[in-house]
């Protein structure tokens, strides 16, 4: 389980990097969503790996961390506010520069259509 | 009682002023009031708490009295309470500022900027890492809209790249978070610490490499040299309010690295690879900014890159950890800070006069008020380059003092260059601003009776520092001394009951 959790969250970070180095808004926005939940997968992990295990003293032999479910929900309600603020964001930055490169001005990286 | 509960209302103040602001649909003077009513209240209780840490008590608000390392803690010593006055102290000369108008050039202005306050206040006074992130994403989703206030090209250009530099950043300061918390099982800050210096093996590495993540995340914050290319930009197009705001925004990381330094990670195997890494990046960032500086066409600009002067000399002394260095650095932080917001706001005051050159270093038309703003522009310059005899001079003097010999060497040569970089670009700008701009005649614009309030309230600090060196710098020493003591900072209950149970946590 360990491995296949490492191989996930380690594929989603890389992912969302790739996208992120990218020279459009969107694909920026996409990455850092993908990053965000490599993130919280891996602030979920931080209390160790455990099934079976309630987060409750004396529901199961061997409780499980709460702490990391707690750090993990503040996370997400932050890490989706910000999403949400972003892509109005470039939204903005679309209409106002005229174009949805991250830095206001047209790239060599596509030839003008 | 009231004493007591006195460390939460920094940031309970400002929240309700907020909720106050955003909720209410107030007219403009309603706001204003509310809003400067707020400020001084808060300039009020930051004094109160500057006098209780002068006991040299470090006092734990324990939040709903659960108690530390399994509540969430807020801890008030000498240096928190030193950066929460600061801010008080900038946050009235900006508020002031504002209410000649700009703040009416968009929405919410004064809710947000009470937010932001909330974000910085929690910031400091916190004595928990998680508790550090939250307030942190409080202050950057504050200082996001506040970036954008009154719109425009270069402020959404900016803010897009802004924005997304610090969402990557959080997203760093969490992973570091969870490796943190994965070694040693705790996020408060001192119990963090005796357990990092406990650890061995790979939880210790595991522990360093959180470590070290958390300073890259700070160095973001604090603007250090690879990662410090968002800050000329985002600081020019920002209004100017907002900019001379964003001047504490570097400190917050400085701040930061210097309470994990000395709370955290000291006597840890990562305390001796972050110094260095904070001394080298201080000083590049020295060096590049003053070529910046130099280079700067634009007024706004220039200030932007002595601000990263500044913050390079603090990295610096940050990453020299030494007592002396470490009072040194207190003062010179807040002298900087302070000049730096002035500066931001007579450039603004310099732009309303000249029209269509603005700010631009180009000659352009004469300005209205040439003698007030010209002095006031050289007394900002003379501290901002630390000329004597305002306060710039004594701390760069106590920061190169506190060096010793093998770390003189660079110091001294490159905070001297620095200065000297300062020096030639500020005097540059100012001659053309107020020397090479007689064409035409000077139009009508006048600054604002607010806004001269606001400037003046700042600059009035570099006197103030000066004559009260002594206090100051005393206050700044016994600031360093706590810092330095690593033994009493906290009675963290040892008969813990998870954490004695070992199957608690694998």
């Amino acid at each position: 389980m360990e491995a296949l959790f490492a191989g996930v969250v380690g594929t989603l970070t890389a992912c969302g990097l790739f996208l992120m180095l990218r020279g459009r808004t969107f694909p920026v926005i996409v990455g850092l969503t993908l990053l965000s939940y490599a993130v919280n997968l891996f602030l979920f992990s931080m209390g160790g790996l455990n099934t079976h295990a309630a987060p409750v003293i004396g529901e199961s032999l061997s409780p499980s961390d709460p702490l990391p479910q707690a750090l993990v929900l503040t996370a997400i309600v932050i890490g989706f506010a910000m999403t949400a603020f972003v892509v109005i964001l470039a939204i903005r930055a679309r209409s106002e520069l005229g174009n949805d490169h991250v830095d206001g001005k047209q790239g060599d990286e596509e030839p003008p259509r | 009682m009231m004493a007591q509960h006195l460390p939460i209302l920094p940031i309970l103040l400002p929240m309700l002023a907020a909720l106050v602001l955003l909720g209410l649909r107030l007219d403009d003077a309603r706001q204003r009031l509310v809003s400067i009513t707020a400020t001084l209240l808060l300039v009020g209780i930051s004094t109160l708490l500057l006098d209780q840490a002068g006991s040299d008590q470090i006092l734990h608000y324990a939040l709903g009295n659960w108690q530390a390392p399994f509540g969430i803690a807020l801890t008030l010593d000498r240096l928190a309470a030193l950066m929460v006055v600061l801010t008080a102290v900038l946050a009235l000369g900006c508020v002031t500022f504002a209410c000649a108008g700009e703040d009416a050039q968009g929405s919410h202005f004064h809710g947000l900027f009470q937010l932001q306050l909330m974000g910085l206040n929690g910031a400091f006074l916190t004595g928990d890492l998680f508790n550090l992130f939250v307030f942190f994403e409080i202050l950057l989703l504050a200082s996001y809209a506040l970036l954008m206030h009154g719109g425009g090209k270069a402020r959404v250009g900016a803010g897009l790249h802004y924005v997304v530099l610090n969402l990557i950043g959080s997203a760093l300061f969490l992973i570091a978070l969870g490796v943190l918390y994965g070694a040693t099982g705790t996020l408060n800050m001192v119990d963090m610490g005796q357990r990092m210096a406990a650890l061995d093996g790979d939880q210790a590495a595991l522990a360093t490499t959180g470590a070290l993540l958390l300073v890259v995340v700070f160095s973001l914050k604090a603007a250090a040299l690879p990662l410090y290319f968002w800050l000329p930009r985002t600081y020019a197009a920002a209004p100017a309010p907002v900019a001379a705001l964003f001047a504490i925004m570097t400190k917050v990381g400085v701040y930061a690295l210097l309470r994990v330094e000395s709370l955290v990670f000291t006597d840890t195997p990562a305390s001796a690879p972050i110094q260095t890494w904070l001394w080298v990046a201080g000083l590049a960032t020295m060096a590049l900014a003053m070529i910046g500086a130099l280079g700067a066409r634009d007024l706004r600009m220039l200030v932007a890159y002595l601000v990263l002067i500044s913050v390079g000399a603090l990295l610096a002394a940050v990453g020299m950890d030494q007592r002396a260095s470490d009072a040194a650095l207190l003062y010179y932080l807040l002298h900087s800070t302070l000049v730096a917001a002035a500066l931001f706001l007579i450039a603004e005051l310099i732009d309303r006069q000249r029209g269509q050159a603005g700010t631009r270093l180009v000659c352009g038309r004469r300005l209205n008020q040439q003698r007030l703003l010209g002095g006031l522009f050289m007394i900002a310059a003379i501290g901002m380059v630390g000329l004597p005899p305002l306060s710039g001079a004594l701390g760069k003097m106590w920061l190169l003092q506190a060096a010793d010999d093998e770390q003189g060497l660079w110091l001294w040569a490159l905070l001297l260059l620095a200065t000297l970089a300062a020096l030639i670009a500020l005097s540059r700008a100012g001659s053309v601003l107020f020397w090479a701009s007689h064409q035409g005649k000077p139009g009508t614009q006048r600054a604002h009776p607010a806004q001269l309030v606001g400037v003046l309230w700042l600059l009035a600090s570099l006197p103030l520092l000066t004559l009260f060196a002594g206090p100051v710098s005393g206050y700044a020493e016994a600031t360093a001394a706590q810092l330095a003591r690593t033994d009493a900072t906290l009675d963290v209950p040892e008969t813990a009951p998870l954490a004695a149970d070992p199957g608690a946590r694998p």
